[in-house]
């Protein structure tokens, strides 16, 4: 692979940028491989890369239906923070943070990860309970936090009405090291990488079903073919149920439709990402100039990557209030994803009853934050049959009823 | 230079003059005039900077398509970035301005970027920029983000309100173009509601500009009988200035109406966003022109052939003494003619064909028009403003120049795609049209609503009926399938005939010339806003990103603010080129909603400052606010945190309050507090399921109280069930979950126990709740006379019903503090007066009304627990030593089998107790207690958390309740509680309730 730096563009500013090569390459498939991902979205895409950094797994093939980093990677509001409050969220979070923040020299893939800061606003004494908790909780487990009075936050977001009235500001939980990445490069940079190391990245390619003996799986049948495999991995959030009935297990969990929505792109006026749960509404500023907004999820089941209009009018309702000078801005593009979201709002990383079969999924709102971390975890747990970052994460817990609820530290999408 | 027409312009006034400005310039044009038209009239050809080089950029188009042109529009509080010049209404006194440049239009140091454009290709900043770590953040995402961004930023709150408008029809039509006014008098004629959207001020769209004819008559007299028709259709509306922005499922259009945008200030609205519910949507949204890859393409002066002759015949403006056509088709042509008509000169028609022997470019030949065949534009001369064209072969690579052309305009026209984003939006698909080289809709496959058949039917040009004389028919059907569809069976149409001059088929041209080397492709614009050219899509490509999403992402082609309305169809095509695909494989990006970008506020709707949310009043509000009320937002409602006496601070206010329960009396307005009647037959069995314990064995007239549980088992919500009657239960919620509560039984009794007789009502609203608290509380009450309150006659746990100083009322004898405690309920009309009795009756005993903090602060004294604190969606009643609340004799109950897992069954979860700190302060709130050692991912073991801590002011010292690690069994421990600052805690686990352990108090 020839690497990515000003002295590469410049030789091929010379030469009208005709000797780029491919990003990835675009292999047929082979018969047989090591390794299969279902699913070359980020969270696919970074376990392929660290089965081969971390374990020198390289014979992998990702399987794609459509177009790599074309799900929930290419259509959520980029948001990367670690402030949760359960221990085995706050790990796998901060892990994922950690990655990130070295992630465009580990890829050699400019990601723009920008540790712009954080902040969540508190609005209801509920909320000022919550995030002091959160405060002590991210305290020990080593992720810095701090609790900001309302001056602090003007402060920081300069375009704020912290004075209401409905719901003023009583402070905000904030964490510096929070930001934003640009979410299609992630998924590119992972991809890049991992066709360097000769993985095959299968795109256009429908898994259709799960061939497997003796309570284990030998490969999968797909649009172009069966294709054998001596481990599987399942990372296709929104069609996770799907997948786990080809091959043969169940999930507990739903898909719904989550909605973002951009501005038309103005000059630098905010440079923090800033959460506000109680009137369900998020901001951040892209580097392009967007004010990149999102809300909640729809109370109903679906696949169509729309989403009910309300959402939209609730979720401005909340911003308009909250940074009044948006008002006369204008909504450039609204979107879907789907999104699959457990029983307790936390994520699956797990064996399953096939015993070389793992399953990634039930990232819901906020997986994007997690790709890195996650893909870290999935990959251990696919090479070595155990991960500290995913021991919680079992779908065992749901029978046990050991749930990881991060309810009470964000109410809403995250 | 561009200039004004000593004649014509049939939208323009010329008797009144409007005065506006631009970058501080005074200019006069003409009621009718766009920003952009009147800008072209006084020879403004550079109007902007792009996105990423900041090169000069004029006026490209006419509409809504507009790339390139714009503006901030106002000043202060009525300041907005974006706005497009060409849909912009001139009014007197618009103030605009420029974007996009330092320091000024004409003189750009961003400019420096197009220099170095050949090393800032697509996608150059994911290759760059990568070392040192840190400089992203600190030096060049700073750049960038200055650098890029369009508009400057509002400062003001707006000034402005906006509205909501809902409405019904059986026929939306989107568009008020002759297809669209057709559709409109055949489904007005057969009776259906219907209701018209056009976009802009003015019916009839493009045919009065291309001279057509319909019915015998010139277009302009049709449009103007046909809306006098539909006016007085009582069955049709008709709204100019609106856009529909978006279709969403089942029928739901969203469209915004600009009301006031060019009358601002008159007090109207300035947009009213309607919501439309339509049977069925025909949508007659017309086409839009595509612009011509050449090198060169973007220089201002270079327009679409349309919008030339839209300046031309509409506003009469001339883009200059000399316009040069190029085309791949027969209708540019008119551009060509229109020009001739108006005086102009027109010194050559480009045309890529080989052959242009129709009609239209015979009259233009006719005309005394050079046409030049199978020619293109090797390259556009010029910086701000054209200055001319070199002509080469379409068919070689640009290099031998056939001829040099002064001028100061290209008419460019590649031909036209229709507006199929309307019927996109809901999953409505389109099928390419190899002879037009365009994506059109797919009757066979339109979006579908609730009864599974197709809901938007396209009509006309934005059908593919490029051809007018094609519209009308096309529309007719349009609208008949439609009303059939919506069960109007009935339909009579007449079409009227149009004639216009017969065109011969395009060729598609997607890079002109069309061998043109490197250097050629790179100045071919593509995406004028976002500096898309040529090039960029081919290196994407070559690249890998050839999915048309990853080509869209890496080159941000169609991501503009004109969402791609010119260069889409053009990008798509050179990626397939590239691919060697063809371009119904490579198939196009998702089409979002809005159409056009839509103002945030308008979205918003009214809903800001005070009524962003409705807030809801208890009947003693207003006491409230009269007597040093500091607020607590508790969901819709404000409760009284606590009442300030003068200066005093919250804090000693809440001290003071506590005592004078404690001491006295206190009062509370508890009217928020849920109240949800259950009633029926199956009442008890329900509640019997809903809560943790037995409910139906409850007695009239008396009160227990009550645990929810969610099916996984966690505590939900808990209060006071009073048994009303045999069939009837009061169930008393807390504040914020009466809603949810409300919800989830409705949830229970429609989904899963459907054939259950029972009904439910949420009451919180109908009555006020006050509670009359402290050891004098039973004197005030007598004092008041009426219900009979003694302690044998009223006991604890107990309610009666009758009348309290003469107004009705429902008493509780409970207590969430440990004191001798009465809550009293009556009809939210006679709150006030209540409240006022008690005080009055109170005042000798000093009673004190109290907030919620005192309340709390008194339920933790007594170890009472709180939703929201004591519990967090994590917490099962076991935990919390309530397992005397929950039944062992009940068969089932929410919660029950989720309670009996694994890990909810084991003894080692934390439990409630009490903390009290070893020196006597407060402690932190929501401290953890730390355990020995790390866990395997090196956070610090934990074995406790405080749930809710507060000063006593009754015990004089800090108190606290927290889950600790098998807590019960571990009384007298000391655990340490650290802060963020490194410093920690110390605090004894004690038992949970504080005050008066044996409840001597409350049963008095």
């Amino acid at each position: 692979m020839k690497r990515y730096s000003v002295f590469a563009i410049a030789r091929e500013a010379m030469r009208h940028h005709t000797g780029w090569e491919r990003a990835w390459a675009s292999p047929e498939p082979k018969a047989n491989y090591d390794v299969i991902i279902i699913g070359a979205g980020g969270h696919g895409l970074a376990t392929a890369y660290y089965l081969g950094k971390n374990f020198g797994i390289t014979n992998v093939a990702v399987i794609e239906k459509g177009w790599l980093g074309g799900g929930n990677t290419g259509r959520n509001t980029t948001i990367i923070r670690s402030n949760y409050l359960q221990d085995p969220s706050a790990a796998i979070y901060d892990k994922a943070l950690k990655l990130y923040e070295n992630l465009s020299q580990d890829l050699n893939y400019n990601v723009m990860f920008s540790p712009r800061g954080l902040l969540m606003l508190a609005q209801t004494h509920h909320e000022v309970r919550g995030y002091l908790r959160t405060v002590h909780a991210n305290n020990l487990q080593g992720v810095a936090t701090e609790w900001i009075e309302p001056a602090k936050v003007k402060e920081i977001v300069p375009i704020i009405n912290i004075d209401g009235p409905r719901y003023p500001v009583l402070g905000a939980l904030w964490q510096r090291r929070g930001g934003t990445a640009r979410h299609d490069a992630v998924a590119w940079g992972y991809a890049r990488a991992c066709s360097d190391m000769g993985m095959h990245i299968l795109q256009k390619t429908e898994v259709t079903g799960v061939r497997q003996e003796n309570g284990a799986v030998t490969g999968v049948e797909t649009s172009r073919g069966f294709i054998g495999t001596k481990k599987l991995g399942i990372v296709v959030a929104g069609h996770s149920g799907q997948v786990a009935g080809m091959a043969g297990f169940r999930l507990p969990l739903e898909a719904v439709a989550l909605q973002a929505l951009v501005s038309e792109p103005i000059k630098p006026c905010m440079d923090v990402v800033v959460m506000a749960n109680t009137v369900h509404g998020y901001m951040s500023q892209s580097d392009k100039g967007e004010m990149v907004i999102g809300g909640g999820t729809d109370s109903f089941n679906n696949f169509t990557q729309r989403g009910s209009f309300h959402h939209i009018e609730e979720t401005l309702r909340a911003l308009v209030e909250t940074f009044p000078m948006i008002s006369r801005l204008k909504m450039l593009r609204q979107w879907g994803g789907i999104v699959d979201m457990t029983g307790d709002r936390s994520p699956i990383i797990s064996k399953t009853p096939l015993g070389n079969c793992f399953i990634n999924c039930g990232w819901g709102t906020g997986g994007f934050k997690a790709i890195p971390g996650s893909g870290w975890a999935m990959a251990e747990l696919m090479a070595r049959g155990h991960a500290p970052l995913a021991a919680e994460f079992g779908l065992d817990r749901f029978r046990e009823g050991r749930f990881i609820d991060e309810s009470v530290a964000a109410g809403v999408a995250h | 230079m561009s200039t004004r027409l000593s004649s014509g312009g049939r939208l323009i006034d010329r008797a009144r003059t409007v005065e506006y400005s631009f970058n501080g310039k005074r200019l006069r044009g003409f009621k009718g005039d766009t920003l952009a038209s009147a800008l072209l009239a006084s020879d403004q050809m550079l109007v902007g900077r792009s996105f990423k080089y900041h090169r000069p950029r004029g006026i490209v188009a006419s509409g809504a398509e507009e790339p390139n042109a714009l503006v901030g529009l106002g000043t202060g509080a009525r300041f907005e970035p974006n706005q497009r010049m060409t849909t912009t209404e001139l009014f007197d006194g618009l103030s605009s301005a420029s974007q996009n440049h330092w320091p000024s239009l004409e003189y750009d140091v961003g400019v420096l970027n197009n220099a170095v454009a050949k090393f800032l290709p697509a996608g150059f900043y994911y290759k760059t920029f990568i070392h040192p770590r840190a400089a992203w953040k600190h030096v060049f995402e700073p750049v960038i983000r200055q650098s890029a961004g369009l508009g400057r930023v509002p400062k003001e709150r707006d000034a402005d309100r906006y509205e909501y408008f809902y409405a019904h029809c059986d026929l939306l039509v989107v568009g008020g173009g002759i297809a669209g006014l057709q559709a409109a008098l055949v489904a007005g004629a057969a009776g259906a509601r219907v209701l018209v959207l056009e976009q802009t001020a003015h019916w009839g769209g493009r045919a009065p500009v291309d001279g057509v004819e319909i019915d015998g008559k010139p277009a302009e007299a049709w449009i103007k009988a046909s809306v006098q028709a539909l006016e007085k259709m009582s069955n049709v509306m008709l709204r100019r200035r609106t856009m529909a922005s978006g279709v969403y499922d089942h029928g739901y259009v969203l469209a915004d109406e600009k009301v006031a945008d060019h009358t601002p200030g008159d007090g109207r609205p300035r947009h009213r966003l309607w919501r439309i519910r339509a049977g069925r949507i025909v949508t007659a949204t017309g086409a839009i022109e595509r612009p011509l890859a050449f090198a060169g393409n973007d220089i201002p002066g270079v327009m679409l052939a349309s919008a030339v002759r839209d300046y031309v015949v509409n506003w009469a403006v001339s883009p200059g003494d000399r316009t040069v056509v190029v085309t791949n088709n027969d209708d540019a042509y008119r551009t060509a003619l229109a020009l001739k008509a108006a005086g102009l000169q027109v010194p050559a028609v480009v045309d890529a064909r080989d052959r242009a022997d129709g009609a239209l470019p015979q009259a233009a030949r006719a005309a005394g028009i050079r046409v030049l065949t199978g020619s293109a534009i090797a390259k556009a001369h010029g910086g701000k403003r054209l200055s001319g064209v070199a002509i080469c072969a379409q068919g070689g690579e640009g290099n031998a120049v056939t001829e040099e052309i002064p001028c100061e305009a290209v008419a460019m026209s590649g031909g036209w795609s229709p507006v199929v984003h309307l019927y996109s939006h809901c999953g409505g698909k389109l099928s390419w049209d190899e002879a037009h080289a365009m994506f059109r809709p797919d009757a066979a496959r339109p979006p579908t609503g609730a009864d599974g058949t197709g809901f938007v039917f396209a009509a006309g040009a934005a059908n593919g009926a490029l051809y007018v004389q094609d519209v009308l028919g096309d529309a007719t059907k349009a609208t008949i399938a439609a009303l059939q569809a919506a069960g109007v069976a009935e339909v009579e149409t007449v079409v009227p005939a149009v004639k216009a001059e017969v065109e011969a088929p395009m060729i598609p041209i997607w890079v002109m010339p069309q061998g043109a080397g490197p250097d050629l492709r790179m100045k071919m614009w593509l995406d004028y806003q976002n500096d898309v050219k040529v090039s960029d899509v081919q290196l994407a490509a070559r690249e890998g990103y050839e999915s048309v999403e990853h080509t869209k992402r890496y080159t941000t082609l169609g991501m503009a603010t004109d969402q791609g309305k010119l260069s889409n169809i053009n990008g798509l095509a050179v990626l397939s080129n590239a691919l060697n695909a063809p371009i119904p494989e490579v198939g196009t990006t998702t089409f979002r909603p809005p159409y056009t970008p839509v103002t945030i506020g308008a979205l918003a709707g009214e809903a800001r400052g005070e009524i962003f949310q409705p807030l809801r009043r208890t009947a003693i509000h207003d006491w409230h606010e009269a007597h040093g009320v500091e607020w607590e937002p508790v969901g819709h409602w404000r409760r009284p945190y606590c009442y300030k006496n003068g200066a005093e601070i919250a804090s000693a206010a809440v001290n003071r309050e506590v005592l004078a329960v404690r001491e006295r009396v206190g009062l509370l307005d508890a009217s928020t507090l849920g109240k949800i009647l259950v009633k029926g037959p199956d009442a008890g069995r329900f509640l019997d399921m809903l809560y943790t314990n037995m409910m139906s064995n409850l007695k009239p007239g008396k009160c227990r109280y009550g645990l929810m549980c969610s099916e996984n088992g966690f505590l939900m919500d808990d209060g006071v069930v009073a048994r009303i009657d045999e069939e009837t239960w009061l169930c008393h919620t807390t504040s914020g979950g009466a809603d949810r509560i409300h919800g989830w039984m409705e949830d229970w009794l429609q989904c899963e126990w459907w054939d259950w007789k029972v009904y439910t009502a949420n009451l919180t609203e109908q009555y006020t709740q006050i509670a009359v608290v402290g050891p004098k509380a039973r004197a005030v009450l007598e004092k008041l006379g009426g219900i009979e309150v003694s302690g044998e006659e009223f006991k604890f746990m107990e309610w009666r019903e009758g009348t309290l100083g003469g107004l009705p009322a429902r008493i509780f004898r409970i207590s969430f503090s440990g004191e001798l405690s009465y809550e009293i309920a009556t009809p939210a009309g006679h709150g006030r007066a209540l409240w006022d009795a008690l005080l009055k009756a109170g005042e000798e005993f000093g009673i004190t009304p109290y907030g919620t903090e005192a309340l709390h602060v008194m339920r933790a004294e007594k170890g009472f627990i709180m939703i929201g604190d004591e519990s967090d969606g994590t917490v099962i009643p076991q935990d919390l030593n309530l397992n005397w609340a929950i039944s062992k004799k009940k068969e089932d109950f929410l919660g029950k089998r989720g309670q009996e897992r694994s890990y909810l069954a084991d003894p080692g979860r934390w439990k409630l107790v009490g903390l009290e700190t070893l020196d006597g302060t407060v402690l932190p709130d929501g401290a953890y207690a730390v355990a020995d050692g790390f866990n395997a991912n090196g956070q610090r073991n934990t074995q406790g958390r405080i749930t809710s801590t507060y000063w006593s002011p009754t015990l004089r010292k800090g108190i606290a309740m927290a889950l600790v690690h098998r807590g019960p069994e571990r009384m007298g421990e000391v655990l340490e509680f650290p802060k963020p600052d490194g410093s920690s805690v110390k605090a004894k686990i004690c038992d949970p309730v504080f005050y008066d352990k044996d409840g001597e108090k409350q049963n008095v």
